[in-house]
């Protein structure tokens, strides 16, 4: 075995490679971002007076393990950052590192890739000012900056609470916390929850302390549009009761829960299935992280669990390596580290169910409001391609036809969305619309890239 | 806004240019944001747009540099002298 | 169900649709099969090129006759479905290329086309991006460029409107022969018998030919594409390469599009044609070379597809030659898109005349009874080791 390669430098992806190097070996890992961390536990830009306590909280003491662990590793792994990975073909990395092209072959790939925020469409949803919540949390911890000066937090998830909290530890002025999800609803869900009990009190505390701090949280809201005509103005909503409300501010957090990124795992052979309480498409693995031949999937971009499932499940797909090229692991840590997964992962179905994806607005949203921000293809140039004679009812065809999904993002953003537009004008079940396919590259690659290269 | 100060080397950089301050370490669209509130136009139909993820996914928010190179403004660093031009037509009327 | 027809197509790409908006124009009962969704094969992701300079000598009058009708598309199906004449700019990198296009040249001014030979300092004023490596170029007026994506369905749609019958998702089960016509069956119970059948199968027509008794060594390959970010619309003709290393074309919404030899390969069974990066590399490589103002732009969407190819580079068209009333129309050889409706056109004539004015004989499957003939365009333009494992189904 020489090359180990693990793509990702987030807590899944620097706990396998502590994991290979204990093991004597010197695993290549490959990160795009410039620092490790993810965007959990990204290090703050240089020079910035960060508050890590105020910033991470209770999370803070892990931040400082894993940035610990990661330099201890530094000297003995292969450290590759700044570097995309847009392909995968044949057991090779494609790879973009400084805008020149490369490759790493590899026999064995862990891929940690991560997650980014799930968005379902809303008139307006485009104009400057609008923010994903995860973005939102990245600006603040990378730049020390605020999206806006009085701000919406907007969507359904549990990072909602958290995000407006640390938010106003920093300063900032919220004007609301409009969760579509009404209080009675995950009520009802937090009994499946309580396997985590920890988690569970600290999403009540951030209520609570939300609350204390004045700031008005509207559950079970419907979002009705972005108000704005050059910038964000205001958020109109529909409140629980059914009264229509202005919220007026200057930028819009938003975000419906996490969803893995799995390009990369498409293209490196992994099979997915529709997941019905996500109502994603994900990748299929074992509970060891296997995901085919010498491919591995750790972290969220294998299942969305959070940072501390991330860590678990990328020492578990290490040892679950190790042990496929003949090195035995010991067997009491690896049934540990699969319950701790396995436990998480389920609080976060849980979660999924208490912070639903708002699957009732797709039928409410308007021909109008845009559903591909990167071509500007709207709900209803889809809805009409569907319902036209010989219309497409498969999600490729649908891009094919529309080009939704067709820019610069790959339908990353417009998918789960596309789906649910294509499922709702023709009919049927969700999971038979099928998912956008990837192909590299993932992300833009410019063509001077290749010029070095003999032909 | 910026929330939390920052006291690193100063920069000088040039937006659509006008010239703006930056700090070391700030990203591109930290500093685009900072001095407006688009940061670029859509090639379709010109609506304003300011990025969207933040975090390199969405690729709403790239920009061309003084060299003609397309950079993704969320996951560059601004560094000292750079020339950003927000929009395509722009930057080709410079070459 | 029973039902008596006239004509049964089997594939629903761009050659079934026009075939069945041709014949149900001229008032025949049509039914097309499609196995998938409409045009959703090679007719669907090809690169758009109608191009008419440097076909192949044989085939001029049919694609003469095939540009004619899409000139023409708006009127025949009210859809233009992005139909531009762009213009085609064949660019030459040495004096061996400039005399390939000399001799194209020559070729295409017999059957009537205009064409206008480029010197090196031309070619700099009328196309300033261009780069310093093409020494020479020929360009054509009349060449075009249409939306792949969209031709197919809009054809199946105006055949629709005629009363053709579409049925997707659809496969054909068995076809025989059945007194002076043909009973088809499908895998959804559909028994129907029909006086003629069109195979426009595509990379997928030989179950139908050799169901009759012949065949053709098709192989399956597809064209690695790709698409750059939207730029400001700058290069107007569509351009491409002597050697076919960069074909490449701007619409007018900004993106770039390239496709570029060699070809990759394709899976008709598993239906997959996945781009390997290293071809896209090389695509992007070779059109910085051509157009250098293009360097820093992104790549962000590849794609490919899955065509037949006959080992002569030229298509089998024409009456079976063992099943009167069996008609062929495949293997296309990645130049299918302009002939498309010429075939069609011409297919119709067979059927409904039983002879045609459009010399068609050389695309015969007749041909591959006897040693087959291999084009030079097969070392130039396919990864030798490729083709060979991949026969077409």
């Amino acid at each position: 075995m020489t090359n180990v390669v693990i793509v990702g430098g987030g807590p899944a992806g620097v706990r396998a490679a502590s994991i290979l190097v204990e093991a004597g070996l010197k695993p290549i890992l490959v990160n795009e971002a410039r620092q490790v961390g993810g965007q959990g536990y990204r290090m703050p830009a240089k020079s910035l007076a960060l508050d890590l306590k105020v910033l991470m909280g209770s999370e803070a003491g892990k931040y400082r393990r894993l940035h610990s662990l990661f330099a201890s590793l530094e000297k003995r792994i292969d450290y590759r950052p700044a570097t995309l990975v847009w392909g995968v073909h044949d057991k090779v990395l494609h790879t973009l590192c400084d805008g020149v092209a490369g490759t790493i072959p590899y026999d064995a790939l862990i891929l940690t890739t991560g997650a980014t925020d799930r968005i379902m469409p809303l008139p307006n949803w485009t104009l400057p000012g609008v923010f994903t919540l995860g973005g939102a949390q990245v600006i603040l911890k990378d730049q020390g900056c605020l999206i806006g000066s009085r701000i919406v937090f907007l969507g359904s998830s549990p990072l909602l609470l958290l995000a407006a909290l640390q938010y106003h530890k920093s300063g900032a002025s919220i004007a609301a916390v409009v969760d579509t999800t009404p209080f009675s609803a995950k009520r009802a869900a937090m009994r499946d929850l309580a396997a985590s009990s920890r988690t569970l009190a600290r999403g009540i505390m951030y209520r609570a302390a939300l609350h204390w701090a004045g700031i008005p949280i509207i559950d079970g809201a419907t979002p009705l549009a972005i108000d704005g005509k050059d910038y964000v103005e205001g958020v109109r909503i529909r409140d629980g009761r059914g009264r229509e409300r202005l919220i007026p501010c200057d930028a819009v957090a938003y975000g419906y829960g996490l969803k893995p990124e799995t390009q990369l795992a498409e293209l490196a052979g992994a099979r997915f299935r529709f997941d019905p309480t996500f109502r994603l498409w994900l990748p299929e693995t074992d509970a060891d992280g296997r995901a085919g031949a010498d491919l591995y999937l750790a972290g969220d971009s294998a299942a969305i669990g959070g940072a501390d499932a991330a860590e678990a499940s990328g020492a578990l797909a290490a040892h679950a390596l190790l042990a496929d090229f003949g090195r035995p692991q010991p067997e009491t840590e690896l049934v540990r580290l699969r319950r701790q997964v396995g436990r998480l992962r389920r609080f976060q179905k849980g979660l999924a169910r208490a912070f639903a994806w708002p699957v009732e607005q797709v039928a409410a949203l308007t021909d109008e409001t845009i559903a591909c921000r990167c071509e500007a293809v709207t709900v209803g140039e889809i809805r009409g391609a569907v319902r036209a004679p010989l219309g497409p009812r498969e999600v490729n065809r649908v891009k094919a036809i529309t080009r939704c999904g067709m820019g610069r993002c790959q339908g990353r953003f417009c998918g789960p969305a596309l789906q649910e537009i294509v499922a709702g004008a023709c009919g049927a079940p969700i999971a038979e619309v099928g998912r956008l396919r990837t192909q590299a590259p993932v992300k833009p690659i410019p063509l001077h890239a290749a010029a070095e290269l003999e032909p | 806004m910026r929330a939390i100060p920052r006291h690193g080397v100063p920069l000088r950089i040039t937006i659509d240019g006008h010239a703006v301050e930056a700090v070391e370490g700030d990203s591109l669209l930290a500093v685009l944001l900072l001095n407006g509130r688009a940061v670029r136009h859509l090639e379709f139909g010109g609506a304003p747009r300011a990025g969207f993820c933040l975090m390199g996914a969405c690729q709403d928010c790239w920009v061309s540099l003084g060299d003609g190179e397309r950079v993704r403004a969320c996951t560059t660093l601004a560094v000292s002298d750079m020339i950003v031009w927000t929009d395509h037509q722009k930057a080709g009327a410079n070459d | 169900m029973t039902t008596k027809t006239k004509i049964v197509i089997v594939g629903g790409g761009l050659i079934g649709t026009w075939t069945a908006l041709l014949l149900a124009k001229r008032g025949l009962d049509v039914i097309l099969i499609e196995k998938g969704i409409v045009g959703a094969q090679s007719s669907g992701v090809n690169f758009g090129n109608l191009r008419l300079q440097g076909r192949h000598p044989g085939q001029y009058p049919l694609s003469l006759r095939s540009q004619a009708l899409w000139e023409n598309i708006d009127e025949l199906i009210g859809d233009r479905c992005e139909f531009e004449r762009t213009g085609h700019l064949y660019v030459a990198m040495n004096d061996a290329e400039q005399a390939k296009l000399e001799q194209y040249a020559r070729v295409s001014e017999s059957h009537g086309l205009v064409i206008e030979r480029i010197d090196r300092e031309e070619l700099r004023r009328r196309w300033p991006w261009v780069g310093e490596s093409p020494q020479a170029a020929t360009y054509s007026a009349r060449d075009a460029t249409a939306n792949p994506r969209l031709v197919s369905v809009a054809v199946a749609r105006a055949a629709q409107r005629l009363n053709a019958e579409v049925l997707e998702r659809t496969c054909v089960t068995q076809v025989h022969q059945t007194g002076a016509g043909f009973t088809v069956m499908t895998d959804t119970g559909c028994v129907i018998d029909c006086d003629a059948v069109v195979n426009s199968a595509g990379a997928w027509a030989l179950t139908v030919a050799e169901a009759f008794g012949e065949t053709a060594p098709m192989f399956a390959a597809g064209p690695p594409q790709f698409v750059t970010e939207p730029l400001p619309y700058r290069i107007a003709p569509s351009v491409q390469a002597v050697d076919g290393s960069a074909i490449f074309r701007q619409v007018p919404r900004g993106n770039v599009i390239f496709a570029g030899y060699p070809r990759t390969a394709a899976d008709p069974v598993l239906n997959r044609a996945p781009v390997p990066p290293v071809k896209t590399l090389n695509g992007m490589r070779n059109l910085m070379t051509i157009a250098p103002f293009l360097k820093s732009a992104q790549v962000i969407r590849v794609w490919s597809g899955i065509e037949g190819y006959l080992p002569d580079m030229l298509p089998v068209i024409g009456e079976s030659e063992t099943t009167p009333g069996l008609y062929h129309a495949f293997g296309f050889c990645g130049h299918g898109f302009q002939v498309g409706p010429g075939v069609a056109a011409v297919l119709v004539d067979l059927i409904v005349e039983g002879r045609t004015d459009t010399p068609i004989n050389i695309f015969s499957i007749a041909r591959f009874k006897d040693a087959v003939q291999v084009s030079d365009k097969l070392a130039r333009e396919f990864d030798g080791p490729a083709v060979a494992g991949s026969r077409a189904g």
